[in-house]
């Protein structure tokens, strides 16, 4: 489908919001803002999944709803599955004559939850059959609907009620599992990183996953004001200094050749513009026992962590 | 009566299943393989892989992922199939519950196969009894022919809009999922006329307008929302009255069809064999009514007024039809091929007992546990519960009403 891309603020104020507000979420919830932004990037008809979790709950309370899109959520671990069967059908009756467009988009979201851990497995298999779809992944690095528990998600050394901040356990002991990397591992066409604070960049790479054939990985990630214990207005900030200190790299890969998007790239041509993880972890409550003489090595050792990564995205994306 | 001429074909019963869902225009197959229901995969596959059906073969991951494919396929217009057996149905449990109640009118076939642990590939009716409360209209099928008749007539019942509710055609392991059979067959127009293009009912949305339930762009609804305790109830209250409501539908499907195929099971709901005058009698689901037909036979030829009742369909379960079917019974076997552990006898068993407690009738019951793990029930086991039928009817007591049968001791 041909596609024009119009992505200035003025042309995003002139689109229907496809999310209407009204819904139930949390002042300064990051997803919210970040559904909002993709759904900007709808080309035409489309039809919406998503897993079980925090947006799935606020956005329809029976006998509300917010989404002015055909919506379906079925169970927490099989959104992508979710979304081959609507894939599946849609090409079955268009087949046999009984759908009334040329093409329909399907877009898939869940959580982290629903994607690092319960969901990995229907999600590995739908983008193995190449369902054309866009799948969304929301990172607020926990189990927020449930009440704040770790996920694959979780970083190193965060607070959360089951990786709690202890007096010999200073948060979770285990990194995060790196499944955007998982999903290029998959040899599918588009796999991107993104960010509600970079919200241009977020909304054209949603377009370019509507817009590929075959299945696409979206990785938002996403703050959450009571999961990350901070004041609801800074999600925006927090989610920049995410990428200010490449904690959270903004890049793409299509047909999983990596490159690296405008905010980070600018990172990696102009080195001391990398801003240290101490500034990010000391913005969130999450992170608040890392500041005490006992578990301070934890923040070295986080830096340490994320220089290895970062170093290993450079030479996947040849700036090195 | 229109009867058609039908093709005599040698299948099993997993490939009369096939046959009948390559004939039945299915838009969306989404299916896992597991023992014994792996060959109507196969099949299937290979009528997709040379070109005989237009039909989109989704090979999932897992069996969750093969049911949630059909559910939101269904939910978005298309006609659904999918099959599983054992430790697959087991595993698609969530997703049965989401199915019924997001009203997505998929058809499965189960294979029944016993549960693990011990691993065990062979019959009994565990997995699907399990799934009884599911909200999943139940038909269990004696043959291979009934297999074909029954997935057939299960598309016209579960997409009926009084109805709409997933629906499961199960057929025993090996016994006729394997067992080369001769099967009538209909010439694919005739299944394509008799099944039609699915119907979508119109639905009130959120914004108050009429409009298709699917999910559909351009009448925009919301499926599988968040509904807590002020609607939940409601909604599960309507899939009861759809569940209430199928026991009349099916017998229509089951006299329609009978119309063009000369086929009858019963009423389409129970089949009672000669048990209009029985004093005793068994009641058993699937295979092992062949083998009870024929011990009736022996019995009815030695002069005792022997009978059977075979449920074909469980759920919804057919109360009025199994009251006045045993209106002349004084001592009833039932035979359940899976068991409740801790409980008193086998599920059959209880829902017999327990619906004839305010019946008028009050004949004498005991429950025979079975062929649990594919053990078989051969004629000397059902002439031996006969038996001591007979000997409850001379008695007019009960020693043990639980048994099991068929079991070293």
């Amino acid at each position: 489908m041909a596609s024009v891309r119009k992505f200035a603020l003025k042309d995003l104020a002139e689109k229907p919001d496809l999310i209407m507000p009204g819904h139930r979420a949390c002042a300064g919830c990051g997803p919210a803002v970040a559904y909002r932004q993709i759904l900007k990037a709808a080309r035409g008809p489309i039809i919406a999944t998503n897993a079980t979790g925090c947006m799935e709950v606020v956005t329809t309370i029976y006998p509300y709803t917010a989404w002015r899109i055909p919506y379906i959520h079925t169970a927490f671990e099989n959104v992508a599955a979710n979304a081959a069967g609507i894939e599946a059908a849609l090409k079955a009756l268009k087949k046999k004559g009984q759908l009334k467009h040329d093409h329909v988009d399907v877009i898939a979201f869940a959580g982290d939850g629903g994607t690092y851990d319960i969901g990995l497995q229907a999600l590995s298999g739908a983008v193995e059959r190449g369902h054309d779809f866009l799948y969304v992944l929301y990172d607020n690095e926990a189990y927020m609907n449930t009440g704040i528990q770790r996920s694959g998600g979780t970083p190193l050394g965060a607070w959360t009620t089951t990786s709690p901040a202890g007096s010999v356990i200073p948060g979770k002991p285990e990194y995060k599992k790196p499944v955007s990397d998982i999903m290029v591992a998959h040899d599918i066409p588009y796999v991107a990183t993104a960010s509600p604070a970079y919200w241009r960049d977020l909304i054209i790479k949603a377009r370019k996953g509507l817009e590929v054939k075959g299945p696409a990985f979206l990785h938002a990630l996403t703050p959450c004001p009571r999961g990350w214990r901070y004041d609801m207005s800074k999600t925006i900030e927090i989610a920049r200094l995410a990428v200010e200190t490449c904690v959270f790299p903004l890049w793409e890969a299509v047909n999983s050749e990596y490159t690296l998007s405008a905010p980070s790239k600018v990172i990696a041509l102009k080195s001391e513009l990398k801003k240290p993880v101490r500034e990010y972890l000391r913005v969130q409550g999450r992170f608040r026992h890392l500041f005490t003489p006992k578990f301070e090595q934890v923040i070295d050792e986080i830096q340490r962590d994320i220089d290895k990564r970062w170093g290993r995205l450079l030479k996947k994306c040849g700036m090195v | 009566m229109v009867k058609i001429q039908q093709q005599v074909l040698a299948l099993t019963g997993d490939e009369a299943v096939a046959y009948a869902v390559k004939q039945s225009e299915v838009d969306v197959v989404a299916a896992y393989p597991i023992t014994p229901q792996t060959i109507i995969v196969e099949r299937f596959s290979e009528y997709v892989y040379n070109g005989e059906v237009d039909t989109e073969f989704v090979c999932t991951e897992s069996e969750h992922s093969a049911l949630t494919a059909c559910l939101t396929a269904a939910a978005t217009g298309a006609r659904t199939f999918t099959a599983s057996a054992s430790a697959g149905l087991a595993l698609m449990h969530e997703i049965l519950y989401v199915t019924s109640g997001c009203r997505a009118p998929v058809v499965m076939t189960i294979v029944n196969r016993a549960l693990s642990a011990p691993i065990n590939i062979h019959c009994d009716h565990t997995d699907s009894m399990v799934e009884r409360d599911a909200c999943w209209i139940q038909f269990y099928a004696e043959n291979s022919q009934e297999a074909y008749d029954s997935v057939i007539q299960a598309f016209r019942i579960a997409e009926n809009p009084d109805i709409l509710l997933p629906t499961m055609v199960m057929l025993d392991a090996f016994f006729i999922s394997h067992t080369l059979e001769s099967v009538k067959v209909f010439p694919d127009e005739v299944v394509r006329k008799f099944v039609g293009t699915r119907r979508i009912p119109m639905v009130r949305s959120h914004e108050g307008k009429l409009v298709p339930f699917k999910l559909d762009p351009e009448n925009p609804i919301t499926m599988g929302p968040f509904d807590i305790y002020d609607y939940y109830f409601e909604h599960k209250r309507q899939q009861e009255e759809a569940m209430q409501r199928a026991l009349q539908i099916i017998k229509q499907v089951h006299d329609e069809y009978e119309k063009i195929s000369g086929r009858r099971y019963g009423n389409g709901l129970i089949e009672p064999y000669r048990l209009e005058d029985a004093e005793i009698a068994i009641i058993c689901i699937g295979s092992a009514a062949g083998t009870t037909k024929t011990v009736v036979d022996q019995l009815r030829a030695q002069g005792t007024k022997a009978g059977l009742l075979r449920l074909r369909v469980y759920r919804p379960l057919p109360v009025q039809d199994i009251i006045n079917a045993l209106k002349n019974v004084k001592a009833i076997a039932v035979m359940d091929r899976s068991h409740s552990f801790g409980a008193h006898g086998g599920p059959i068993f209880h829902e017999i007992r327990h619906i004839l407690y305010d019946a008028p009738i009050h004949p004498k019951i005991v429950g025979y546990i079975y062929g649990l793990g594919g053990r078989d029930m051969p004629e000397n086991l059902i002439h031996q519960i006969y038996n001591d039928l007979e000997k409850i009817l001379e008695t007019k007591r009960v020693e043990k009403p639980v048994h099991f049968i068929g079991v070293r001791e």
